[in-house]
């Protein structure tokens, strides 16, 4: 299926919450959806009939200077087709309700969003730092992060 | 006389606890700093609790500060076994932003290269999971053949682990003159050494005993948590980015896709998984055979193809298969000579994520035999 | 005749009679002998392995590999040290027994290498935490400039003053030196009642 036919059904299903679908050339086919009710879509994409996405590609967290951006590739092994789900939060409240009971692989991955950019996932069961030390102060991946000066007594800069 | 009272109740009585054993950073088996706090009750585990982190180089931020040719030795970094491979997705994406193909004769040379890599790879995985289960000469056979895979492509890019090779829009440098004759020595060489490792190894009574059965991945739970690669394929699911989404001259090769069949035990288990690593030796072996058909002796500037300024615009997630699973880059680029935000997803870091529902009621060193399975490596799941 | 008749003798002597201090005797056998631990982290590791395989044998050198830090003479650091990582290897370096020595192999380990600019959990040199003696450049090292790093080392234990030095030290070394301790106690409690504040997190962990 075309990213313009899944954008049709996801539209007959959800109506408003989905938002635009950006097809310009360079840019990977994207569906942009209202961050409220992204479990009831991804459960929708993982199990109707003709669009089953059953394997997680990837889910990244992109900073966009004012807001906070999450991005959830997703192939289907059966359907052999791809599609991109794009989700926005301001800055100062990120809560994004979390996906990881849909495919158990954005667990870890919601968890690294939430270390590097300060995403929050409602709903995690164990969000918590996984790449850096459990007392780092700060979200390194937001453009206005600035180095600390020492980290238990050891110098950073070089 | 007191009756002797039957052993079962006596110990059904007894109160007991979890211990729990931290496998720690530094320990003889776990391929690099990973540190597992394992629960055990006796010797079975009941729960496994990954902590990885001790090799975060901030590979993301890095590539935000660098512009898009100098993130490709970064990118090199990340998977430090096969760099080569590491190289393919990140340059492939950038150049598929551009518009640019580069010609038949580099992408074969690609794709040689990416295969030589990946039997280097699995040599690496295969010598340590031998170590893992106990057995030391099969680590000092690959790597005696590994010296040799690492000497051609010494010669060819100047350095033996971190090529930094594939380029943006071409190559480094040309092939050099001898290239093939060394190729065909290598081919010919590994495939003796395989067959004395199949004997040696994978066939031996006592390796079977250890591995067979242990660590079973149903294939639904293995779709469902996005693994790849020796691990997707080892559950009988015959999926292969080189022939599903073909990038290269993948297309016009002819070569197989390698399924664990429940050999020696159930479908999905650890001998499975090595066995794939095994026969995808061999198909790398082909694939060298026949890619070195396709480059014409006639040598030409590889250097020519590469843009003066990069700076794509666009967004893209690209992926290519990696000897551990699909490593994919989404790569976010917006006019300017640096990248606005790469991100990773490395097959390591997915895969790992299985253990805790993998090993649930194993033996503790068998624990070991599953992550040795697995085939990580550190640089890449932490970045 | 006694032994010290035959010692101008050439042909009845040979190589059977070494005169030398007890210094001597016992850098040599130090030197040797140096047991090391495995501790590979990054790329380096990789590129350290093959060293021990069989075309450029390390264990010829009388090296021999312990897990252990409690049985070994040095440790080789190779590959990048992260903040994480470097309160363990503090540890592991504070469980070896004197004499210990510490080779740092690859310039992520001497310097922080290719991230020295950017990365915010590199440590920058893992000279910042334990003392190294020798320092091996490369990224990553080629196993030649790793075995030459080796005898270097070898050669420095070699000329290493054992009894001398002791003798030899000045009491106004010594007050710095117990001074010193005396602030390193105090940098320890403080860090203890730190990590006790936290304690609770630790355990969660």
């Amino acid at each position: 299926m075309s990213p313009n036919d899944i954008y049709q059904r996801l539209k007959v299903e959800f109506g408003d919450d989905i938002l635009s679908l950006n097809e310009e050339p360079g840019f990977e086919p994207a569906i942009k959806v209202n961050p409220n009710n992204i479990v009831d879509i991804m459960l929708f994409l993982r199990d109707e009939e003709g669009l089953e996405f059953d394997y997680p590609s990837c889910l990244s967290g992109v900073d966009l200077g004012e807001n906070l951006g999450v991005v959830y590739n997703l192939y289907s092994l059966k359907r052999k087709h791809r599609i991109t789900i794009k989700v926005e939060v301001p800055k100062d409240a990120p809560n994004v309700p979390s996906c990881e009971l849909v495919w158990r692989s954005f667990d870890w991955h919601e968890r690294e969003a939430y270390d590097l950019l300060g995403v929050n996932f409602v709903g995690h069961h164990n969000l918590r730092r996984i790449l850096l030390p459990f007392d780092w102060e700060g979200h390194p991946l937001r453009k206005d992060y600035v180095q600390p000066d020492y980290f238990h007594g050891m110098k950073v800069q070089y | 006389m007191s009756e002797v009272k039957d052993v079962s109740v006596v110990l059904g009585q007894v109160p007991t606890q979890h211990m729990k054993l931290n496998v720690g950073p530094q320990h003889p088996s776990t391929h690099g700093v990973l540190r597992l706090v394992v629960e055990l009750e006796g010797e079975i585990v009941v729960d496994v609790y990954p902590v990885i982190g001790y090799l975060h180089r901030c590979f993301e931020k890095v590539a935000e500060q660098h512009t898009y040719t100098q993130v490709v030795p970064y990118v090199d970094r990340m998977d430090y076994v096969n760099s080569m491979n590491n190289e393919l997705p990140y340059v492939l994406g950038v150049e598929k932003m551009l518009g640019i193909t580069p010609s038949e004769r580099i992408q074969a040379i690609r794709v040689i290269c990416a295969e030589l890599n990946r039997i280097a790879s699995h040599q690496i995985a295969v010598a340590t999971f031998g170590m893992d289960a106990g057995a030391f000469t099969p680590f000092l056979y690959l790597f005696r053949d590994r010296e040799k895979i690492l000497w051609v492509l010494e010669k060819l890019s100047g350095s033996r682990l971190l090529y930094n090779y594939i380029r943006i829009g071409g190559l480094m440098r040309d092939i050099y003159p001898t290239f093939k004759d060394d190729l065909r020595d290598i081919i010919k060489t590994i495939r003796e050494t395989n067959a004395e490792i199949n004997n040696l190894l994978n066939n031996n009574k006592i390796f079977v005993e250890r591995c067979a059965n242990i660590g079973i991945l149903p294939p639904d739970v293995a779709i469902n948590y996005g693994c790849s690669g020796p691990m997707l394929r080892g559950s009988g699911i015959p999926f292969d980015l080189r022939r599903e989404e073909p990038y290269l001259i993948y297309d016009k090769l002819d070569f197989d896709v390698c399924v664990g069949s429940g050999t020696v035990g159930t479908v999905g288990d650890s001998w499975d998984r090595n066995w794939v690593r095994m026969l995808e030796m061999e198909q790398s072996l082909r694939i060298i055979e026949q890619a070195m058909e396709m480059i014409p002796d006639a040598s030409e500037d590889v250097r020519a193809g590469i843009p003066k300024r990069i700076a794509p615009k666009g967004e893209l997630y690209s992926r290519a298969e990696n000897p551990k699973g699909e490593l994919g880059f989404y790569i976010v680029g917006d006019g300017k000579p640096k990248p606005v935000r790469v991100k990773g997803r490395s097959p390591c870091y997915v895969n790992l994520s299985v253990i805790p529902e993998i090993s649930k009621g194993y033996m503790f060193a068998d624990l070991i035999i599953i992550l040795g399975s697995i085939d990580i490596v550190l640089g890449e799941i932490d970045r | 005749m006694g032994l010290l008749d035959r010692l101008d003798d050439p042909y009845d002597i040979g190589d059977n009679i070494f005169l030398g201090t007890i210094e001597d005797v016992l850098n040599w056998g130090r030197s040797k002998s140096d047991w090391y631990m495995t501790f590979g982290l990054a790329c380096c590791a990789i590129e350290f392995m093959a060293v021990n395989a069989a075309h450029y044998d390390f264990m010829r050198f009388g090296c021999i590999p312990r897990p252990s830090p409690r049985q070994t003479d040095f440790i080789i650091i190779s590959g990048t040290v992260t903040l994480k990582m470097a309160e363990r290897i503090k540890r592991l370096y504070e469980q070896m027994a004197e004499p210990k020595y510490v080779l740092s192999m690859g310039s992520c380990s001497n310097s922080g290498g290719p991230y020295w600019e950017d990365g915010y959990h590199v440590l920058k040199g893992v000279d910042r935490i334990i003392p190294v003696d020798v320092y091996i450049p490369g990224c990553p090292p080629r196993p030649e400039a790793f075995l030459d790093g080796m005898v270097k080392l070898q050669s420095k234990i070699k000329h290493q003053e054992i009894f001398r030095k002791r003798q030899n030290m000045s009491q106004a070394d010594r007050d710095a030196i117990a001074q010193r301790q005396v602030e390193l106690q105090k940098l320890r409690e403080e860090y203890e009642n730190w990590r006790k504040e936290h304690f609770d997190i630790l355990q969660q962990e």
